[in-house]
């Protein structure tokens, strides 16, 4: 028989990651087998590896099942409304640039109603960390057809197969401008986690898509099985292909998903041109932001 | 953890043991951790927990090397590893050595 050292085992033991949880809305409300609550763990994970002081750390969700992240990770979070997680973290960026701002949310919230402002934070290459959760499926409303949803996939609203063609996330956040860019499935738990973690320490808008199963409505409408039986076919048939060019990283139906860091560059980010372009233009006249916020209140 | 051939060091590398932890109540029963236990530590049990749902139950404790695998990959936070402190409650194991398992089983 193992006998612990630890004084605490035999008393009701809590999770690790617990400090970073709020513990009162435990268990959450995603289904058996979703791979949601593995993608916040890696990102609890990652904060932890990466020692930054979660005080000035806020995550921005918005509608669906993930957007339910922002309120389980005991963070400065906000819950915005449907698609508008990234212009609410923008604000937040340019009032507070100190804050380590993280948008998590799913891919019918970010691309499909939040299209607009995705491709322009990746354009203005705003310092934000964007988390997408893609589980190809509008899953919290009732399996709708998302932006995401691959060609001849079944769905609540397209009964007889999906005939549009899906985004190809990475290549969408590419040659949009985003300067790091990756896409992991639920199973690359320690490279996500590695991705999320690196991600923090860079600047620049960066995107990191999740993979992540939805037992109840993608699976089931296609008759896929469980979310188990996605774990599986991951570990089947994604293919890691680091660096690989984004144009041919889109996902078809049951395709092997190719996941990896496809872009990784240093660009100057929205905040720095806007300093550098107001110091030249007004000189002395030019206060920025101070890293804290609050300017408005001292003039 | 089986090798196609025995690395030159394996017999001084002592493998962590881990001490799992399963909280039941909370799990969903998604059998993650079952499938993917690199030491086959974890069976999903018959019993049912308050929900409905069946939990995995540890069935063999000692092979744990605390990869903390399950803890990583479980949707719901039930599951956590402890390192065991080396101990002589917790003889230290050789990794890849079928002489140490024998020696430990005695």
């Amino acid at each position: 028989m193992t006998v612990s050292t630890n004084p605490t085992v035999g008393q009701e033991m809590e999770h690790p990651s617990a400090p970073l949880l709020r513990m009162e809305r435990i268990p959450h409300v995603w289904c058996p087998s979703c791979g949601i609550g593995t993608v916040v763990k890696c990102y609890a994970t990652a904060l932890e590896r990466s020692g930054v002081d979660l005080d000035k750390v806020s995550v921005v969700s918005g509608i669906g099942c993930s957007g339910r992240v922002a309120g389980y990770l005991k963070l400065d979070g906000f819950h915005t409304t449907h698609g508008r997680a990234i212009p609410f973290a923008t604000g937040l960026k340019l009032g507070r640039p100190e804050l380590l701002v993280t948008v998590i949310s799913g891919d019918g919230d970010l691309v499909g109603i939040g299209g607009n402002h995705f491709i322009h934070a990746a354009r203005r290459n705003l310092d934000l960390l964007v988390i997408l959760i893609n589980n190809f499926i509008y899953g919290m409303t009732g399996g709708q057809n998302a932006p995401t949803t691959p060609l001849g996939a079944k769905s609540s609203t397209m009964p007889f197969g999906n005939f549009e063609t899906p985004f190809n996330l990475p290549h969408l956040a590419a040659s949009s401008g985003a300067s790091y860019v990756a896409r992991w499935t639920c199973l690359h738990i320690r490279r996500l986690t590695w991705s999320i973690e690196e991600a923090i320490g860079k600047r620049g808008f960066r995107f990191i898509e999740a993979v992540a199963p939805c037992p109840t409505l993608y699976a089931r409408l296609n008759k896929l099985g469980s979310g188990l039986d996605a774990m599986r076919f991951y570990h089947d048939t994604a293919e890691i292909r680091n660096g690989a060019d984004t144009r041919e990283v889109d996902v078809s139906f049951q395709s092997p998903i190719i996941c990896g860091k496809f872009v990784d560059e240093e660009r100057p980010t929205f905040l720095d041109l806007m300093h550098d372009h107001y110091s030249n233009r007004l000189g002395d006249g030019y206060v920025p932001m101070p890293p804290e916020g609050g300017m408005l209140h001292e003039r | 953890m089986r090798y196609w051939r025995d690395p030159l060091d394996a017999g001084q590398i002592e493998a962590p043991g881990g001490d799992v932890h399963i909280l039941a109540d909370r799990c969903k029963g998604c059998g993650f951790c079952v499938e993917y236990c690199p030491r086959q530590v974890l069976e999903m049990s018959r019993e049912f927990n308050r929900k409905g749902y069946h939990p995995p139950e540890i069935v063999d404790s000692r092979a744990c090397v605390n990869c903390g695998l399950c803890e990583m990959i479980c949707p719901e936070f039930a599951i956590f590893c402890l390192e065991l402190a080396a101990s002589t409650e917790n003889p230290s194991r050789v990794l890849a050595s079928p002489g140490a398992e024998a020696e430990e089983a005695r």
